[in-house]
C-alpha cells in the first residue's frame, strides 16, 4: 500500500502531469481514502463510533451543566434579541429624547451599572419617526423662558457634545452644524410681541439683536421687505444641524455605558389600581405599572418587563400609550377624564432648487405669514415648508406629501419674500409628524398625576430635537434627584392640563 | 497543530493590523498616530482598565483647556474688566496692542510677560494676536466688552471651531482683519456666521483642512462678505489637471507597494 501510494505520488509530483500544488494535495488524500477503503473495512467505523461517542458525552456533560439552577439554559429556544425580563427603568420610544434621557440617567448614576435601563423603539429605520423626519434647527427665539433656556442649554452641550458622547476608539461626533441663526420677520400687527419677546430673550442670556427693515435690506440684499415692520436676528447658539448625528451619537454612547436597546412595541401595560378619595369627596383611581409588555417585531412572542419607572417618550403616539392603561377615557371635566393632549399632525417639508437664490449668508428666515426656508448645503438647494391653519390640518395616517400645499400655501409667501424663488423647481418632498400639543404647544415633562410612575417628555410640537439633551438632564434629574436641579422646568409639568392654565408658546413654527 | 497555526496566523494578522494605518486615518491626510498610541487603542479595545485610564487622560487635557480658558472673574474684580481681558490675551501666551499706542504688550516663549500693561487701566485693545494658542469659544468670553478690536489674529488655534466663529459676534462693530488660517476643526458650517462682521475688511482663510470644495466655498464666502479681501492659499484649486499629474505618481506607489507585498510574500 505504501510503495502504491509513493508510486502514486510521484507519479503525480510529474510537473508535466500534476496542475497545481493545491490539487495534488487534494489528489493525496483521496487516493489514501480509496486505498483504506478497499483494504480496512471494519476499524475505522469502529474507531469513529468511539470518538463520537466522547463527544457525545461531552455535549451531553454541558447541557447537564448548562441545565443546572444558577445558569440561563432553557429547553426552549429563546429569542436573542427578547428584552431583559427586569429592568428599573423603560423608556418607550428610541428617538432622540428617549436616548438621551437614557444616557443621562447613566451619566448621573453613582455606581457603574447601578441602573438597568432599556429603551425600546419600534421601528428601528426611523420611518416615522420625529426625529430624523425634522429639518434639525435650533433656536433661542421663544416667547417663554422656559424654552429659552431649554435651547441655551442645548446649544452648550452640543457645543461641547464631543465632551459628552465621545466614545473612546470611535469617530468623534461631527454633528454639521450649521452657525447661521435663525431671522423672525414680523408685521405691524405682530411687532409689539416681538418686541417683548426680544426683551424676554436677552434676559435669559440670549444673543439676539433686533433689525428694521433697512437693515434687514442691507444685509440681506436679496429680500424683499415689504410688508415687514421689524425683523429678530439669532447671533449665537442657532442655526441647523444632522438630527441622525445626534440621535446616532446619544445611541452610540448610552449602549456604550450600557444601555439595553430593545426592537419592539410596547402593546400593554400590567398595573395596580388604587383608589384614593380627595378632599371634594371624589373617587380617583391612581394606578402603578408593575410591567410592560414588549411585542417582538413581526411576531406573536413578547417579553413582559418588570420594571419600577416607566419613560413615556413615544413622541407623536404618547397619547396611545396612556389610553391603554385606561387613562382619559371618562368624562371631560373630571381629573381622571383628561387625556393626553398630544396628537400627531402631519408637516410638509419641501425641497427645492433654485440656482439664483440666495447663497451663503441665508439664515433660517420665518417670514410673518409663517413660511420658513433654509439653505441645504452649497449646491442651491433650499427647504421649506409652512404649518397649515388649525382647520385645514392634514389626514396623518400616512406620510404622503401634498404638492397642491406647496403650490398654494407656500410659494406665493416664498415668492413674495424673496423674488429669485419665483424660478424655482422642487425637487422633491417629505413629511413629518410634530407630536403636537393641542393645549398649549409646549413640552410636557414630569409625572402623570393619575400614573404614579410614569413620567412624560413629550408634546414638544416640533422643538423636540432642539430641546432635547437639556430636557433628557431634566427628566433624569426629576427620576434620580426627585426634583430639577438645574433648569427648573416645573411649569411644564402636567398640572397645567389638570388646572387648564395654558402656557403659549407664541413662536411656533 | 492545524488550529495552532491558525490561531499563529490570526496573531500575525492582528499585529500587522496594528501595524498598518487604520481605516480611519487612512482617508485623511493627518498622518497615523504613532504606534504606541496605536497599541494602547488595541489594549482598551480588550481591557476596561485601559479604557478607562485612557478616558482619565483625555478627561485631564481637556479640563486643563477649560481652566486656562476660565472667565478671570478674580482678576476683574480687583482690576475692572480690561485689564482681565488683557491679563488673559498674555496668559494664553499671546500678544496685544492698546488703542492709540503702538508698543505690543506679548509674553515670550516660555509665557513670561512684564507687567506694565497694569499700568493702563482704561485702554481697549485694539490689536490681538492669539496665533497657535489654546483659546476656545469658553476664552472668548474675556474679551467680551473689548469694542474697540479691528484686528484679531487666530492662526493655526487647535481649539477654534465654528462655535468660536459664531462668538466673534461680539466684535461685530469694529472688527475689520481677522486671521483664521490653519486652524484644523472650521469647517463649511461656521463660515456663514462671519456674516455679522459688518466691518470686515481683511479675511484670511487659508489652509483650513476641513473645509471640503474649497474652490465654491471661498467663491460663496466672497459673494456674502462683497467689501471684504479674502486671503485664499494652501488650496489645491484646479480642478482635473492636477488629478492626472497625481495619476501617474499614484501608480507609481502602488506598484512599490505590490512588490513590496510580493517579495515579503
Amino acid at each position: 500500500m505504501l510503495g502504491l501510494g509513493r508510486l502514486g505520488g510521484r507519479l503525480r509530483s510529474n510537473p508535466g502531469w500534476s496542475g497545481s500544488l493545491w490539487t495534488q494535495r487534494n489528489a493525496w488524500r483521496f487516493e489514501r481514502l480509496v486505498l483504506c477503503q478497499s483494504l480496512k473495512t471494519v476499524t475505522p467505523l469502529r474507531q469513529d463510533y468511539f470518538r463520537d461517542l466522547e463527544k457525545q458525552l461531552a455535549a451531553m456533560r454541558k447541557k447537564a451543566v448548562d441545565a443546572l439552577p444558577g445558569s440561563n439554559w432553557t429547553p426552549l429556544e429563546i429569542n436573542p434579541n427578547l428584552p431583559p425580563e427586569r429592568a428599573d427603568i423603560v423608556i418607550v420610544g428610541g428617538g432622540v429624547v428617549g436616548w438621551s434621557i437614557a444616557y443621562w440617567l447613566k451619566k448621573k448614576e453613582r455606581v457603574r451599572g447601578a441602573l438597568k435601563v432599556v429603551v425600546v423603539e419600534k421601528d428601528l429605520t426611523y420611518s416615522r419617526a420625529s426625529t430624523v423626519l425634522s429639518i434639525g434647527g435650533i433656536r433661542q427665539q421663544f416667547s417663554l423662558p422656559e424654552n429659552i433656556h431649554l435651547s441655551l442649554a442645548s446649544a452648550d452641550f452640543m457645543r461641547n457634545i464631543n465632551e459628552h458622547l465621545d466614545v473612546l476608539n470611535e469617530e468623534p461626533v461631527d454633528l454639521q452644524f450649521n452657525q447661521s441663526g435663525y431671522l423672525f420677520l414680523a408685521s405691524e400687527d405682530t411687532a409689539h410681541i416681538m418686541e417683548e419677546n426680544y426683551r424676554t430673550q436677552r434676559d435669559a442670556g440670549a444673543k439676539v439683536s433686533l433689525l428694521s427693515p433697512t437693515q434687514v435690506k442691507e444685509h440681506f440684499p436679496w429680500m424683499n421687505t415689504e410688508g415687514v415692520a421689524l425683523a429678530s436676528q439669532g447671533l449665537e447658539n442657532e442655526g441647523w444641524f444632522d438630527p441622525w448625528s445626534l440621535l446616532n451619537a446619544f445611541r452610540r454612547k448610552s449602549i456604550s455605558m450600557g444601555v439595553v436597546s430593545c426592537h419592539g412595541e410596547v402593546t400593554d401595560f400590567k398595573y395596580t389600581m388604587n383608589v384614593v378619595t380627595t378632599i371634594d369627596d371624589d373617587k380617583l383611581q391612581l394606578r402603578r405599572i408593575q410591567s410592560v409588555k414588549v411585542q417582538m417585531p413581526n411576531s406573536l412572542e413578547y417579553q413582559p418587563v418588570e420594571c419600577s419607572i416607566v419613560v413615556n417618550a413615544a413622541g407623536a403616539f404618547s397619547a396611545n400609550l396612556v389610553e391603554k392603561l385606561g387613562v382619559g377615557a371618562g368624562t371631560k371635566d373630571a381629573v381622571a377624564g383628561i387625556a393626553v393632549p398630544v396628537e400627531p399632525r402631519k408637516r410638509y417639508v419641501y425641497v427645492v432648487h433654485c440656482p439664483e437664490g440666495p447663497g451663503l449668508d441665508a439664515p433660517l428666515v420665518i417670514d410673518s405669514s409663517g413660511v420658513y426656508f433654509r439653505r441645504e448645503g452649497l449646491g442651491g438647494h433650499y427647504i421649506t415648508g409652512a404649518s397649515p391653519p388649525e382647520a385645514e390640518e392634514p389626514d396623518t395616517s400616512n406620510l404622503e406629501v401634498d404638492h397642491r400645499f406647496f403650490e398654494e400655501k407656500v410659494w406665493p409667501h416664498l415668492a413674495n419674500r424673496v423674488p429669485a424663488f419665483e424660478r424655482l423647481k422642487v425637487s422633491s418632498a417629505w413629511a413629518g409628524f410634530y407630536d403636537y400639543n393641542t393645549f398649549d404647544q409646549n413640552a410636557i415633562i414630569g409625572l402623570h398625576p393619575l400614573i404614579n410612575n410614569m413620567y412624560f417628555a413629550t408634546g414638544f410640537s416640533g422643538h423636540g430635537l432642539q430641546h432635547s439633551p437639556a430636557v433628557g438632564r431634566a427628566v433624569a434629574e426629576l427620576i434620580l434627584d426627585g426634583n430639577f436641579k438645574t433648569l427648573d422646568l416645573s411649569g411644564l409639568g402636567f398640572k397645567r392640563i389638570l388646572t387648564q392654565e395654558p402656557m403659549l408658546e407664541r413662536n411656533v413654527v | 497543530m492545524s488550529t495552532s497555526v491558525r490561531s499563529l496566523r490570526r496573531c500575525c494578522h492582528h499585529s500587522a493590523l496594528l501595524l498598518l494605518p487604520g481605516r480611519r486615518w487612512s482617508s485623511s491626510s493627518v498622518s497615523p498616530p504613532p504606534l504606541h498610541r496605536r497599541l494602547l487603542l488595541f489594549l482598551a479595545q480588550r481591557y476596561y482598565d485601559v479604557e478607562m485610564l485612557l478616558n482619565w487622560q483625555l478627561q485631564r487635557k481637556r479640563t486643563k483647556i477649560q481652566k486656562k480658558n476660565a472667565y478671570y472673574a478674580y482678576t476683574e474684580h480687583f482690576y475692572g474688566r480690561k485689564i482681565a481681558a488683557a491679563y488673559y490675551v498674555l496668559n494664553m501666551r499671546g500678544g496685544f496692542r492698546f488703542v492709540g499706542q503702538t508698543e505690543w504688550f506679548s509674553s515670550d516663549q516660555r509665557g513670561k510677560f512684564s507687567w506694565d500693561f497694569l499700568n493702563h487701566k482704561d485702554a481697549l485693545l485694539e490689536e490681538v494676536n492669539l496665533n497657535y494658542t489654546l483659546i476656545n469659544h469658553r476664552g472668548l468670553s474675556n474679551l467680551e466688552g473689548q469694542t474697540c478690536v479691528k484686528t484679531l489674529s487666530l492662526r493655526g488655534c487647535p481649539e477654534v471651531n465654528d462655535w468660536f466663529l459664531a462668538g466673534l459676534h461680539i466684535f461685530r462693530d469694529s472688527l475689520e482683519e481677522l486671521d483664521i488660517s490653519h486652524c484644523p476643526l472650521i469647517t463649511i458650517g461656521g463660515l456663514p456666521a462671519l456674516r455679522n462682521l459688518k466691518r470686515l475688511r481683511r479675511l484670511d482663510v487659508s489652509s483650513l483642512p476641513r473645509v471640503a470644495n474649497p474652490g465654491l466655498v471661498f467663491i460663496l464666502l466672497e459673494e456674502m462678505l462683497p467689501q471684504c479681501h479674502i486671503t485664499v492659499a494652501g488650496y489645491d484649486l484646479s480642478l482635473r489637471q492636477g488629478r492626472v499629474n497625481q495619476g501617474p505618481q499614484e501608480s507609481e506607489r502602488q506598484k512599490g507597494n505590490l512588490r513590496k507585498w510580493r517579495t515579503s510574500g
